[in-house]
C-alpha cells in the first residue's frame, strides 16, 4: 500500500493485523518509540491526517492512502535518517528549553501529543497529557515545556559549572533524531522470543521443539541444553562475587511464574511467537512458596538446592535454613539498656510493597558479530562494562572478543543493572552466527525483570524526655524473590545509612532476606533504603508527637552532625566522611518554606488537612568498590573528545561530563565531544549506579581534563618560552605572555591527551528532607497533596536545572511508590499487574511541583564540591507523606501504597 | 501492538458484504483493545470502518448512536437545548481511562462490547434507558436493553456472529435531569465507581456502573429519602456483588458507591 510519511510517499507492504508503529518502524522511522505497545504510555504518538493517534493501536491497513506525520517530520518534510531540521517546531524548542525530559524516551510522544492540543487544552494538561507516561522528570519540566517556560542556559557559558546547560543530546531527543538501543537496522537481523513458565516451581521434563523448527522461519530454539552449566547472578557489581551465583542462562528448574523456559530465534517476531506456540514442555510440579516468613519455616519448599548456588558476599546467609539469601546483623553499645532507660518508646511493623521501574524502554539488546568475528552487543544498560566481563565468564570468551556499546538508555533507575537479555542474545549469537535481537514487552518488565525487594521492618526506637533517642532497632524481612540478584547489598544498604543519620549509642540490626517461588526484586532507585526509612522516619514522627516535639527538631536534636561518627551497627573503620554537611540547612529551608507557604487549598471543606516531613542521609558512593576510567585528547581543530564509559539514561550525566571538562580546560561545553557507554572507550568503568555518575566518573574525568590542561599549558609555555604558570587556557587557545597559542597550533605538535581514574573513596554524605501539606478526604480516602517540597545538599550543583530534575523526578517516582503502585501477585505467584492500565504510574495529574531548595555546600570529597543526587531525592517520600496523613487524620499508616481503598478505614477509625 | 496470527483483513463495504462468521473472527471497529493485547485466538480481522454507518442519528423520538460512533464524535455532537442530560455525554467521554487520542478511534459499541464494569459507555446509555441493536448472521435484528447487553466483565449477549449495530436511547431520557458521580483510586484512573441519577417526573433512578460488575440500576416513583436510597442498594447488591480488581477493593467500592448516591439524591432532591 502507499501512504506519505513526513511528506515522502512511501510504499509499504503490510502484514495482516500489524499495526502502523512498527510499520512505521520498518520504514526507518525510529523516531516512533514502544513503551507499552498497548496504546497506554503514548511515546509512539504520531499525527494521522493532523490527527494525534497512539500508533500502536491504529491497525496499519487502515493508513493506505493518509498522511502521518512523526516526531521526525514535526517540524517539516524529511526523509529517514535525515539529520535534524535546521528550524525546530516551536513545541519542540519548548522542550529543549525547558529541558522537558531525561532520558527522553517519551519525548517524541509527548512532543507529538502538546504540539496538537488547542489552547484549552494547554490549560489543563492534567487531562490532555492522561495518555502520556513520562518516568523521569516528575512533569514539572513539561509543563514548563508546553506553557514555554525556558530555564536552559546557552551551550557557550563560560564557567560552565553552576551553570544550567542543556543537554547535549537536546536537539536529537527532540527532534527524534537520538538513536536508544534497538534505534538500528540490521540486515539479515533475527527476532528472539522466550517461553515463559506457568509454574511457580517445577522441573522440566522434556522440551520437544521439533514442531518449533518446522514452523517456517524458525532458526533455532535454545533450552537449558544448549545454554552454559555456569551460573551467574543477573544481578551487576564491581565483584562478581557480592552477589549469589544462582541463576542460569536458561535452567532446567522453574522457580517462578514468568521464568525463561525456551528460546525461539526466528526470521521475524511472528514466526518466533509461533515457534514458541509450538513447543511442547513437559514438567513436574513442586510445591512452592510465595510469603518470605513461610519460606523461613523449617518445612518451606526449598527455592534453590544448597549445593546449587555460591551465596552472595555481601551480607551473606549465616543461618542455615537453604531459602536464606542474605542476612545482616549488627549491634552496637547496649540497645535492651537504651530501651529500658527510655521515656517513650514506639514500636511498629511497616510493610513496603513490591513496585517496579517502569522505565519506558523495556530491556532490550541485539547482538551480532562485527566484521572481525568479534561478539558485539548494543544493550539498554547502565553498566557494560560488567556486562561484557559477565559475558566473558559466562562463555569462556577471552575480554578483547566482547565489546558491549549502548546507544541512549531509556531510562534504569536500578533495573538496568542487571543483565536480563543480553546473556540469551549472546547464546543466540553464539548458536546462529547471525545479528540477534530481543526487545522483551511491557508485560515481559512487569512479569519477569525485576522489581523493588518488599520489605517488612519491624521498628523500635526509644526516646528521653528531651527527645534524644536511647536506642534504635531494626528487624527486616526482604522478599528477593527466586534469585539473590543484589539480596545481600539492598538488605545492608537498607538498614545502613537508615540509622547512621542519627546518632544514638546503642543501635541494632537483626535483617533477613528470604528467597521465595516469585519474580526476583533487585537493584531500584534508593536500594533498601526506601523501605528502611519509611519505618524509622515514621517512628521519629509518632515519636516527636508523643514528647510534644515539632518534627523538625526532633532531628535537630538527634541527627548526626560533622564529629559525629557515622555508625549504624559496626564500629569497623570506614571511608565515609563529612565531605560538607548540609542536613541543618536542609531542615530549615524545608520548614520555613513550608511555613511560608500552605500550598493550593483544599478541595472541599470536608478534607483534613495536615502536613509532615521526613529526612534520608546517603553515602554518595556504593560500598566495596567502584571505579571510572576517564580519557581526554585534543583533536586537530582544536576541540576536545572526552572518552567515559557511563551510559547516558536519564541521569545527565553527559551534560554535566561536559561542564566538568569545559571548566578544567577553561573552554566551552560546546567544544567537549563525548564517547561513552563503550567497552572500547576507556579501560574499565564499574557503571552508573548507586548515584556515581557524576561524583565518580565525574571525579576521573576531572582528573583526566586538569592533567591536560597542565600538558597544554606546558606545551604552549615551551613553544613562546614562557613560564607555565604564566599560560591560561581559554575557549580555543592557550594565553601566553608573548601571543595567544591555538589549540589546533598545539595539536599538530602530536597526540595531546591524558587519562584520569577514580576509584570511588573516600565517600561523603548527602541530605534530603521533604515535607508535604496534604489533604484529605474523611470519608472515601482520597488524598491530595496541597504543598510539595525538597530540600536537598548536592554540595556544588554542577547543573541546577538538570539537578532540580533529578530531585523532582525522584519524588514522583516515590509518589507512585506511596500512593498507588503495587505489583500486585495472584495467590498462584503470578504477577496480576502486568500492564500500565493496571500498574497505575503516575500522570501528569497525579504530581505537584515540588519546591526544590538546595543547601550552600562545597564537599571536599567529590569532583568540584559535588554529591550524589539522583537516588536520594526518592527516599524520604512516603515517610513524610505517610506522616503528614497522620497529622491530618489522626491515622498512622504503615503500608505502602496509601491507595484510598487501603486507608479509608483507617482515616474514618481515627475520625470516629 | 502487532497480532502476529492474523491472517485476513476483510473490509466490507455495505451490510451484505459482511462475511460469514468463523471461529478465530473478530469485529475491528476502532481497534483500542484489539490491538492493545495479544490475541492469540484471532485469525481473522473484519473491518467496520467501511460499512459507513452514519455515527449520530436523531430525530423527536430517539437518539440512535451507531456502534462505530467515536468517542471524539460523540463528545463533539451538538445536542438540542431542550435535552438537559446532554453533559453526561461530555462527563461519560472524559471519564474513560484512554485520552483524548484514544477518544479518537475508540468507539461507544466497542467500550459496550468490552463490556468492562468501567466502560463509561456502558454507563451513558444503561443510565439513558438506551437498548442495544443486535444484528444477527442472517441480517435479522433483535433488540436488547444496556442493563441486559452487559453480563459481567468481558461478557455481554451477543451470540456467536451477532454484531452490535447501534444504540437506541429515548428523547425522553434526554429531557431528565442528571447527576454524574466517580471517583478512583488516582485522579483520572480507572473508574472505582460510577454512578449515574436521573429524575423526571416519572421518577427518580440510580445507576450504577464500575463498582458492580456489571450494570445495576434502582428505580423510585421519586426521590427517595437517604436511608430509603442504601436500603435499596444494600437490597440490590449484596455483600459479594460488588467488583474487586486492582482498580478498587470491593468493601471500598461498597462504601464510595453509598457515599456518590447520597450526594447525587440530594443534588436531584433540589
Amino acid at each position: 500500500m502507499r501512504l506519505t510519511v513526513n511528506g515522502q510517499a512511501q510504499d509499504a507492504t503490510v502484514r495482516p493485523g500489524q499495526c502502523l508503529r512498527t510499520l512505521l518502524r520498518d520504514l526507518g522511522w525510529f523516531g516512533v518509540k514502544k513503551g507499552c505497545d498497548a496504546g497506554d504510555c503514548g511515546a509512539c504518538t504520531v499525527h494521522l491526517d493532523g490527527e494525534p493517534i497512539h500508533s500502536c493501536l491504529l491497525p496499519a491497513h487502515r493508513a493506505e492512502g493518509h498522511s502521518i506525520t512523526t516526531i521526525e517530520g514535526l517540524a517539516g518534510p524529511c526523509a529517514p535518517g535525515s539529520t535534524p531540521p535546521d528550524q525546530l517546531h516551536p513545541m519542540q524548542a519548548g522542550f529543549v528549553a525547558a529541558q522537558g525530559f531525561q532520558c527522553g524516551f517519551c519525548t517524541p510522544g509527548m512532543i507529538m501529543t502538546a504540539a496538537a492540543l488547542d489552547q484549552g487544552q494547554r490549560q489543563d494538561l492534567a487531562t490532555a497529557l492522561k495518555g502520556n507516561l513520562c518516568r523521569c522528570t516528575g512533569y514539572r519540566a513539561i509543563r514548563d515545556a508546553v506553557a514555554g517556560i525556558g530555564h536552559a542556559a546557552a551551550a557557550d557559558a563560560h564557567e560552565p559549572v553552576g551553570c544550567s546547560l542543556p543537554a547535549p543530546a537536546s536537539l536529537g531527543i527532540v527532534s527524534g533524531r537520538t538513536a536508544y538501543t534497538l534505534d538500528r537496522a540490521m540486515p539479515g537481523l533475527l527476532h528472539l522470543k522466550v517461553l515463559r513458565s506457568p509454574h511457580a516451581h517445577a522441573e522440566i521434563l522434556s522440551i520437544d521443539r521439533t514442531a518449533a523448527l518446522a514452523v517456517p522461519g524458525v532458526v533455532a530454539v535454545l533450552t537449558h541444553e544448549d545454554a552454559p552449566q555456569a551460573r551467574f547472578s543477573t544481578g551487576r557489581h564491581e565483584d562478581p562475587r557480592d552477589d549469589a551465583a544462582d541463576t542460569r542462562v536458561l535452567d532446567p528448574v522453574i522457580r517462578f511464574i514468568g521464568q525463561r523456559v525456551a528460546a525461539v530465534v526466528a526470521e521475524s517476531e511472528a514466526a518466533a511467537q509461533a515457534g514458541l506456540r509450538a513447543l511442547r514442555v513437559e514438567y513436574r510440579l513442586r510445591p512452592a512458596v510465595f510469603d518470605p516468613e513461610e519460606a523461613l519455616r523449617p518445612d518451606a519448599p526449598l527455592v534453590h538446592d544448597p549445593a546449587d548456588r555460591t551465596p552472595g558476599a555481601d551480607a551473606p546467609p549465616l543461618h542455615p535454613h537453604p531459602n536464606l539469601a542474605a542476612e545482616a546483623h549488627g549491634e552496637v553499645g547496649d540497645v535492651e539498656a537504651g530501651f529500658a532507660s527510655a521515656h517513650r518508646i514506639y514500636e511498629a511493623e511497616y510493610v513496603s510493597q513490591r513496585v517496579q521501574h517502569a522505565h519506558l524502554e523495556t530491556h532490550a539488546a541485539i547482538g551480532w558479530r562485527d566484521e572481525a568475528g568479534r561478539l558485539t552487543l548494543r544493550a539498554s544498560t547502565q553498566v557494560p562494562f560488567l556486562t561484557r566481563d559477565a559475558l566473558c565468564a559466562l562463555f569462556d570468551l577471552p575480554r578483547d572478543q566482547v565489546r558491549v556499546v549502548c546507544g541512549r538508555v531509556g531510562g534504569g533507575f536500578g533495573g538496568k543493572q542487571e543483565m536480563l537479555v543480553e546473556d540469551l542474545v549472546t547464546l543466540a549469537v553464539l548458536k546462529t552466527g547471525r545479528p540477534v535481537k530481543y526487545e522483551t514487552t511491557r508485560t515481559e518488565n512487569f512479569s519477569a525483570a525485576t522489581t523493588r525487594h518488599p520489605m517488612r521492618v519491624r521498628v523500635k526506637i526509644g526516646a528521653a524526655a528531651d527527645g534524644r533517642l536511647t536506642a534504635i532497632s531494626l528487624k527486616v524481612l526482604s522478599n528477593t524473590g527466586a534469585y539473590g540478584n543484589h539480596a545481600g547489598g539492598v538488605l545492608h544498604h537498607g538498614c545502613n545509612e537508615s540509622i547512621a543519620a542519627y546518632a544514638c549509642p546503642n543501635k541494632r540490626v537483626e535483617g533477613y532476606a528470604a528467597y521465595t517461588h516469585t519474580l526476583p526484586a533487585g537493584a531500584f532507585r534508593g536500594y533498601g533504603l526506601s523501605q528502611a526509612i519509611f519505618a524509622v522516619e515514621s517512628a521519629m514522627d509518632e515519636l516527636a508527637r508523643d514528647l510534644g516535639i515539632d518534627p523538625f527538631d526532633m532531628r535537630r536534636r538527634n541527627a548526626v552532625r560533622p564529629g559525629d561518627p557515622l555508625v549504624s551497627t559496626s564500629l569497623e573503620p570506614h571511608d565515609v566522611r563529612y565531605g560538607s554537611y548540609g542536613l541543618d540547612q536542609c531542615l530549615d529551608r524545608a520548614q520555613a518554606a513550608l511555613a511560608a507557604d500552605p500550598g493550593a487549598a483544599p478541595p472541599g471543606p470536608d478534607w483534613l488537612v495536615g502536613q509532615g516531613m521526613a529526612m534520608a542521609m546517603i553515602d554518595t558512593v556504593p560500598p566495596r568498590g567502584h571505579f571510572a576510567h576517564a580519557g581526554i585528547r585534543l583533536e586537530a581543530d582544536g576541540t576536545y573528545a572526552l572518552s567515559v564509559g557511563t551510559a547516558e539514561f536519564g541521569n545527565g550525566t553527559s551534560t554535566v561530563h561536559g561542564q566538568i571538562a569545559a571548566q578544567a580546560l577553561g573552554t566551552t561545553p560546546d567544544r567537549i565531544r563525548l564517547i561513552q557507554a563503550d567497552t572500547d572507550a576507556v579501560a574499565h568503568d564499574t557503571g552508573a549506579y548507586g548515584s556515581t555518575g557524576t561524583v565518580v566518573a565525574g571525579q576521573a574525568n576531572f582528573l583526566a581534563s586538569s592533567a591536560l590542561a597542565q600538558k597544554l599549558r606546558e606545551a604552549a609555555a615551551e613553544k613562546t618560552g614562557a613560564d607555565p604558570t604564566a599560560c591560561r587556557l581559554t575557549r580555543d587557545s592557550v594565553a601566553t605572555p608573548t601571543r595567544l597559542v591555538p589549540l589546533a597550533e598545539l595539536a599538530e605538535g602530536g597526540a595531546m591527551a591524558a587519562e584520569g581514574r577514580a576509584d570511588g573513596t573516600p565517600r561523603s554524605v548527602a541530605f534530603n528532607v521533604q515535607a508535604f501539606r496534604v489533604a484529605v478526604h474523611p470519608q472515601t480516602g482520597e488524598v491530595r497533596i496541597l504543598k510539595s517540597i525538597q530540600a536537598a545538599d548536592a554540595g556544588t550543583v554542577i547543573n541546577p536545572m538538570q539537578c532540580r530534575g533529578q530531585v523532582e523526578g525522584g519524588v514522583a517516582q516515590a509518589l507512585g511508590a506511596a500512593l498507588y503502585e503495587n505489583l500486585r501477585l495472584e495467590p498462584d505467584g503470578s504477577v496480576l499487574t502486568a500492564t500500565f492500565r493496571n500498574y497505575h504510574i503516575p500522570a501528569c495529574a497525579d504530581v505537584p511541583d515540588t519546591q526544590v531548595i538546595f543547601a550552600d555546600t562545597h564537599d571536599s570529597v567529590g569532583p568540584l564540591g559535588a554529591k550524589s543526587m539522583s537516588e536520594s531525592p526518592f527516599n524520604p517520600v512516603a515517610a513524610a507523606l505517610g506522616n503528614a496523613i497522620r497529622d491530618a487524620t489522626g491515622a498512622r499508616l504503615t503500608a505502602t501504597p496509601f491507595a484510598p481503598d487501603r486507608i479509608f478505614r483507617a482515616v474514618m477509625d481515627a475520625q470516629a | 501492538m502487532d497480532l502476529d496470527t492474523i491472517t485476513a483483513v476483510l473490509a466490507p463495504r455495505g451490510s451484505d458484504d459482511i462475511p460469514e462468521w468463523r471461529e478465530g473472527d473478530a469485529w475491528l471497529a476502532g481497534g483500542t483493545w484489539l490491538f492493545s493485547q495479544p490475541q492469540p485466538g484471532l485469525t481473522r480481522l473484519i473491518d467496520l470502518a467501511g460499512l459507513g454507518w452514519p455515527a449520530i442519528e436523531r430525530d423527536a423520538e430517539t437518539l440512535s448512536l451507531s456502534a462505530t460512533c467515536t468517542i471524539a464524535e460523540l463528545d463533539r455532537h451538538e445536542w438540542p437545548a431542550a435535552w438537559i442530560a446532554a453533559p453526561l455525554v461530555g462527563q461519560c467521554c472524559r471519564a474513560l481511562l484512554g485520552s483524548f487520542k484514544i477518544w479518537n478511534r475508540a468507539t461507544v459499541g466497542g467500550n459496550l462490547c468490552m463490556a468492562l464494569p468501567a466502560g463509561p459507555m456502558i454507563a451513558l446509555t444503561a443510565a439513558l434507558d438506551g437498548s442495544c441493536v443486535i444484528r444477527g448472521p442472517d441480517g435479522a435484528e433483535r433488540r436488547l436493553s444496556v442493563l441486559d447487553f452487559v453480563l459481567g466483565p468481558q461478557e455481554t449477549a451477543l451470540r456467536s456472529g451477532e454484531i452490535l449495530r447501534r444504540i437506541a436511547m429515548p428523547a425522553a431520557a434526554l429531557r431528565r435531569r442528571t447527576a454524574f458521580r466517580r471517583i478512583s483510586l488516582s485522579p483520572n484512573g480507572r473508574s472505582g465507581a460510577l454512578t449515574i441519577g436521573t429524575r423526571d417526573a416519572e421518577g427518580f433512578a440510580l445507576t450504577v456502573t464500575a463498582s458492580t460488575p456489571r450494570p445495576c440500576q434502582l428505580r423510585f416513583p421519586g426521590v427517595p429519602e437517604a436511608a430509603e436510597l442504601q436500603a435499596a442498594l444494600h437490597a440490590a447488591i449484596p455483600d459479594d456483588g460488588w467488583y474487586d480488581d486492582v482498580h478498587g477493593a470491593p468493601d471500598w467500592r461498597a462504601h464510595v458507591t453509598g457515599l456518590l448516591a447520597e450526594e447525587i439524591r440530594q443534588e436531584l432532591s433540589l
